[in-house]
Order: C-alpha cells, then structure tokens, then sequence
C-alpha cells in the first residue's frame, strides 16, 4: 500500500459546473482516500469513486414510434460503471419507445445488475412536447 | 387580423422566457409568450446533457428536465402561450408596445402590450463568422445544429469528426458523437486556453483521450462534393506558422465558435445595443434605452449555465413588475468594465437597492482580486480562485457595501480584476 498521506491524484470534479480542482491523498487504509480541495460533499464522494471506480451519468436517445418525434431524451437514473457505458448505449439505440411517454419511465430496469435505470428525462406526446 | 393585449409579453419561450414569465404571472399580471418552434424549452431540448438545474432546482437534471420542470410550471397558470408562433415586428407607439406575430395555423396576430421582456437568445456564428480557407464540401455543421440533428431529428452527420472551439457546445458534441460511434479526431481552439467550462473537458474529452489543440486554427477545409480533409495550423504567438501545419482526414467540422445575441426585433423597436455583449444595454432594472422594453437570457449576454439564465430571468421579471406598479429606482449610477474585465451586466446599478451583476474576464488568472470601485474609490474587494474568460463570474453588493456609495447622478462604478 501507498504511503499514507501520499499525493495519490490532481483531479477537476465533474460533480457539477463549479468544477472544483480535488487532490487525493491515501488514507489509512488501501481503499481509503482523503480527498481535498471540494467545495461539496458530492466532491468528496466523486474523488473517492474516480479513483477506485468510476461512473458516468449516461445520458443518450432512443427512437420512438412516432414520425413527429423520431427520438426521446432518456438517462441513467444514478452513474453507471464507465466499462458498461458502450453495451448501456447499444441496449438503448435498440429500444423503441412506445409514445406517449411520461417522463421518468423506466426503459430498462436495473442495467447489468447495476441497480442503474435507464429512464426518459422528456413528457412527450406523439405529436407534442406535454 | 385578430388583435390582443397583455400587461407582458414575452417574446421566445426558452429557459429566460419562460422564468420571466412565471414572475410576472405570479404577481397577478397578464403575459403572453410568444414563441417560434412547435413547443416551449427552447434550445434546452437538444441538449439531452446532465448538469442543469443544480442552482435552481437544487438537484442534478438534464437540459429536457430542466425545461419540463419550468413547462409543467407555465402549464399550471394562466400564461397565454403562442407556439409556432414568429414575431416579425416589434415597435414602441403611443398605445403601446406593438408586435406583429405571424403563425401557420393562425394567421397574423397583432398585439399590444404595456412591456416587453426580450428572450429570444442567440443564434451560432457559422462559418462566415471565423472565414476558413477552402472549397465549400457538404459536412461543415455549427455544432448546436449538429446537437440538434443527433438529439432531435434522430440523424448522424458524420463519422469522423474534427470541432473548432472549444466553447461547451462544442466539447458536448464531442462525447456526443463519440457515443453515437462516430471517431472525433481533435477539438482545434485558436485560444491558449480552453473556453468550455473545465468539466465539459474532464468528461467529454479526456474519457475518450480526445486530442485538445490550443493555439491552433483549421486553416483550410479541402473536399469536393463532402469534407475529405482539415489543415491545421498552429499559431506561435499569435502568428500561424505555416510550417508546423498538418493534415488531419475527415468527413465533418463541427464548429462551435461563438453564439450571437438574436437582436435584430430589439434594433427595430430602437432597442440600444452593448458593444460588447451585442445584447441590449440594460438599467439596474434590466430595461433597455426603450421604457417598458426588458431583456435577459442569452440575449443580453451569453451566459455559461441555463441556472443563471433562469435566476437572471426571474430578477427581470420582479422588475418588470416595479415597472408595471410605477415603482422605478429614484437614482442609478453607470457600471462600466474597468481594467481585466470584458464587460459587466446590468450596466447600472441602484445604489439604494444593490442587485446582482454578472461579469466576465479578458484574463485567465489564479489568485485574482476583484476590485469594486466607485468613481476611483474602493467599495469592495474579493478574492478570486480562478478566473478565465470562459467563467462568468457574480457580483452580489450588499445593502452596506451600497452605502458606501455616496453617488453624484454622474458617478460611475467599475469593476476590475487585479
């Protein structure tokens, strides 16, 4: 294990706009890191995920049945592992959603095993944006 | 022609209008909004991206949510909305503000009201703008247009990929388009520094080790019937030197080079514009050179995030109706951008009742001091983290900061970054 208190990695948190610039130190233990420099709570947590496993909010379309609206908005409800990111994108290029469709339908429920949803972030109508 | 009137209209129904709205409304007024696509949310709608309303809504939504959340709102009210709906004339005459409204479906609508909030954001400069060398090939896209081509309509424009600039729109085309299995070969941005924000280059470039050229310009699109190829050219200070250039093979160019303020309805009604922002000039109220006639959103000046789009929006609004009460500030004095700084907006403040100032940098710089002065006299001093010009930066002046302000009619207020 790295020597605690080390410089482990300099790194910009995406958690949010702000992009606070962390540094993360090893902790007492080997999957403990400290992070520093977040403005957030939500920084400290991505720091630690980033480093020891990351995610990404995914966020894509998928075609509908409706010749108006040829594609609905969907993301991931939570981040997903980034290694699941490309077979997540090819599972929703593949799904037709059926509309009308409220938002925050579930397309494809607990990905992989991940407890990730993929979900519609759009109302939409077959003719209209509701 | 049918006729009607309002206490407000306002004109484009994206993320600005539509929060104006919603203040005026609330308050008891009539509005209208009057808005050119077949719905409400404006650009918002393609940008299918997360980040949005963190400040707002307090939780993390992508640009289609963002816009739900404020269209469920107008939906809950009395908001006269007008879709599909282009203003072509707006003018300022004795009986009132007067705009000519043309619609497929419902003909020309001539309406009357006692203000204006102006919404309608900003077009994308395009290739004109930057002038590249070269033939003229299909596959030169503006990458709103792109984003909108992809997110929207359901098209892929290409499958290998150069973007100019580096601004958010370009670098959220990046991922964008690499997600939709497309190669995005380089992001080529004549600035030293990057001018998206530093998130959108973590997680839109750097996860897909997207190449990030600084200093360098696409100096010549070549291809027949469709791109085939970009020269590259990198600039050594300031100056391309041409024997560093380099070719890179491709079937698209995004560019995504800067937005232009859509003011030509607020040039008609005689609407002073900022040289700087190419948005209106606006009082500490948000109202332009013309009395009654508000505007806020990307069309007074580009804004980094639709949550200051918003919250801007919402201040206009409350000022429009002080307006429509007759309560109007009794003394403003002049803001101007002083050493370090681009512009600032509003471009006058109420000394009596401080409101928020948005400003952007000329610098990039750790360490920064802002420096707020008031005809050569320090009011206020903060220390910057970080500035660059890509970041706005907001300015909040307190009730005691204000009273330090002992103004003349004549007095001007600067805002500097040392």
């Amino acid at each position: 294990m790295t020597k605690e208190g080390t410089l482990l990695r300099e790194l910009t948190c995406i958690s949010c706009p702000i992009g606070c610039p962390l540094e993360l130190y090893q902790g007492s233990g080997p999957d403990e890191i400290v992070v520093k420099g977040n403005k957030c709570p939500r920084g400290e947590e991505y720091g630690r995920e980033e480093y020891l496993a990351p995610k990404r909010v995914v966020t894509c379309t998928c075609p509908t049945d409706s010749e108006v609206f040829p594609r609905i908005p969907v993301r991931t409800d939570k981040p997903l592992p980034k290694e699941r990111i490309n077979t997540l994108l090819d599972t929703a290029y593949r799904t037709t959603v059926s509309l009308p469709a409220e938002r925050g339908l579930v397309i494809v429920e607990d990905f992989e095993g991940t407890g990730v949803n993929l979900i519609t972030s759009l109302a939409m109508g077959k003719d209209a944006v509701v | 022609m049918k006729e009607q009137s309002f206490d407000t209209l306002v004109i484009g129904g994206g993320a600005a209008g539509m929060a104006a709205a919603l203040e005026v409304q609330t308050n008891g007024y009539s509005v209208a909004i009057v808005e050119r696509e077949e719905h409400l949310g404006g650009i918002l709608l393609q940008c299918i991206h997360n980040g949005f309303g963190l400040q707002l809504f307090k939780q993390e939504l992508t640009g289609p949510e963002f816009a739900d959340e404020l269209i469920s709102r107008v939906g809950e009210t009395e908001i006269k909305v007008l879709l599909d709906t282009t203003v072509a004339h707006l003018s300022d005459e004795e009986e009132g503000k007067v705009a000519y409204c043309y619609s497929r479906t419902t003909g020309v609508t001539k309406i009357t009201a006692r203000t204006v909030i102006l919404a309608m954001g900003c077009r994308e400069r395009n290739r004109g703008g930057i002038r590249i060398p070269g033939t003229r090939p299909a596959g030169v896209y503006t990458a709103g247009l792109a984003q909108r081509l992809v997110n929207v309509e359901g098209f892929i424009p290409g499958k290998d990929v150069v973007i100019v600039g580096s601004g958010d729109i370009g670098l959220i085309m990046a991922r964008r388009m690499t997600w939709v299995g497309a190669k995005v070969h380089a992001v080529v941005e004549i600035q030293p520094y990057p001018s998206g924000l530093t998130r959108n280059i973590v997680q839109c470039l750097n996860d897909f080790d997207i190449p990030l050229y600084l200093s360098h310009v696409v100096s010549r699109i070549e291809g027949k019937d469709r791109v085939e190829r970009v020269e590259i050219t990198p600039l050594e200070n300031g100056i391309p030197n041409p024997d560093a250039a380099f070719e890179i093979a491709c079937d698209t160019l995004l560019l995504s080079v800067g937005l232009i303020p859509e003011n030509e309805l607020a040039k008609e009604a005689g609407v002073a514009i900022h040289p700087q922002t190419n948005g209106a000039e606006v009082d500490s109220t948000m109202m332009t050179s013309v009395p009654g006639v508000f505007s806020c959103g990307n069309v007074l000046h580009v804004h980094d995030l639709a949550d200051y789009v918003a919250e801007e929006a919402e201040r206009t609004g409350r000022y429009v109706v002080d307006f429509l009460n007759d309560r109007v500030p009794e003394r403003q004095i002049r803001v101007k951008a002083g050493p370090n700084v681009r512009y600032v907006a509003p471009n006058k403040i109420n000394p009596d009742k401080p409101d928020k100032l948005y400003f952007r940098t000329l610098v990039v710089k750790n360490n920064a001091k802002l420096v707020v002065k008031v005809d050569h006299r320090i009011i206020k001093e903060r220390k910057l983290n970080h500035v660059q010009p890509s970041e706005m930066v907001s300015l909040k002046l307190t009730a005691k900061d204000a009273e330090a302000i002992s103004a003349s009619p004549d007095s001007v207020m600067e805002v500097s970054v040392q």
